[in-house]
């Protein structure tokens, strides 16, 4: 196995187009991928490249923008020896469903399914895809920007119930901008 | 126990000229010094206040030396439920259920700034305050409340309890519920 740089080249070398761009920092790759390949390519990554741990499987919302989903895999190579860490991002569209990788990392069984439960994003061939924080019939996505984080009211009998939590005239919350500092400090956002 | 009833026992009389070993009292005061020296607590521990919890009953804090040692696992054996941390709504029927099976009298020390308030966690997540599910006795500051807080607590509650008039107003009245007709 080789270095993270030649893996990243291989990659490039492999997929061609798929692969729509490369970031390095700090000695760290990332490969941010074509969402029609991405499938292929994390199981290339997981067979012909060695990477036989998936750190971790997260998503981002990119509320306002299109397409909204933006999913990041984490990936690391226990049998390669070598300090080598591989980050796959790909984009997704709101109506569209990400394909599962729980066959090839047993371990993103339930990252998936925490990523269903708290964003709503649902993975095409995922065996048991179930809420896993929240309780089944629970109606919201907590974690998706138009969500409040004072919570909606909700009811489920004999399950559980939730209630608007007082915020005292808050959210008081940084906002990632490249605005002046008077825009990102934390201060009340506006909520439904 | 030799030397307590007489100081602690209100309207208690005793005359050791009359009879070595009987004391005067109400049924009330009697049942009141027995109940709050032996409550049975529910250790209702979710989060990191079931700590301190965990060492207000061990020896250095030691809550045996008033008379709540005996942590039981049971609802059903239990007088006193301590909701010790962040109760979230996916938790929050359940403690109530608990609550159901202890039997009467019973009592609630939310322990906590997340069992009184919901603490930091104004979220989506958390009930804010378990005083919305249950009847709260006592509340107990702190994040988490040092186990001489808890104690503290345990022992405010004890003077409560001294207080009540449960037994003879229930005798009069009939009524089913000690916390409706509190003195």
């Amino acid at each position: 196995m080789s270095s993270a740089a030649d893996i990243a080249k291989s990659l490039q070398d492999e997929f061609g187009a798929a692969i729509l761009s490369t970031v390095e920092f700090r000695g760290e790759h990332t490969a941010i991928v074509d969402r029609e390949k991405a499938r292929d390519i994390l199981a290339h990554c997981h067979g012909k490249l060695g990477f036989d741990y998936l750190i971790d499987l997260s998503s981002v919302d990119h509320y306002g923008e299109d397409p909204r989903w933006e999913l990041v895999y984490e990936l690391y190579s226990l049998a390669n020896g070598e300090n080598v860490h591989l980050r796959i991002k790909y984009t997704l569209p709101e109506d569209e469903k990400a394909p599962t990788v729980s066959d090839l990392w047993p371990t993103a069984n339930w990252h998936e399914r925490e990523v269903y439960d708290m964003m709503g994003i649902e993975f095409d061939g995922h065996p048991d895809l179930r809420r896993i924080l929240m309780w089944e019939g629970y109606p919201f996505f907590p974690l998706r920007k138009d969500f409040p984080l004072a919570g909606r009211p909700s009811e489920m009998p004999d399950v559980a119930f939730t209630n608007r939590a007082p915020l005292a005239g808050g959210p008081f919350v940084t906002a990632p901008t490249s605005g002046s500092t008077v825009k990102r400090e934390p201060r009340s956002r506006e909520m439904d | 126990m030799a030397d307590s009833p007489a100081t602690s026992l209100q309207h208690a009389a005793y005359d050791s000229k009359v009879e070595g070993n009987v004391i005067f009292t109400r049924v009330d005061s009697a049942i009141n010094w027995m109940r709050k020296n032996s409550l049975w607590p529910m250790p209702m521990g979710l989060a990191c206040c079931a700590i301190e919890l965990m060492a207000t009953g061990a020896s250095r804090f030691d809550i045996s030396r008033f008379g709540a040692e005996v942590m039981r696992f049971s609802p059903r054996q239990s007088d006193v439920m301590i909701v010790a941390g962040t109760v979230t709504y996916k938790m929050a029927l359940a403690v109530k259920r608990i609550w159901d099976q202890m039997p009467e009298p019973k009592w609630c020390i939310a322990m906590g700034a997340c069992a009184s308030s919901g603490g930091m966690y104004r979220s989506y997540a958390v009930l804010q305050g378990i005083d919305n599910l249950i009847p709260v006795d006592v509340y107990v500051s702190g994040c988490p409340p040092r186990p001489e807080a808890l104690i503290d607590g345990l022992m405010k509650l004890q003077k409560k309890i001294e207080g009540e008039a449960s037994t003879v107003a229930q005798l009069k009245t009939g009524a089913p519920e000690p916390e409706t007709v509190e003195a």
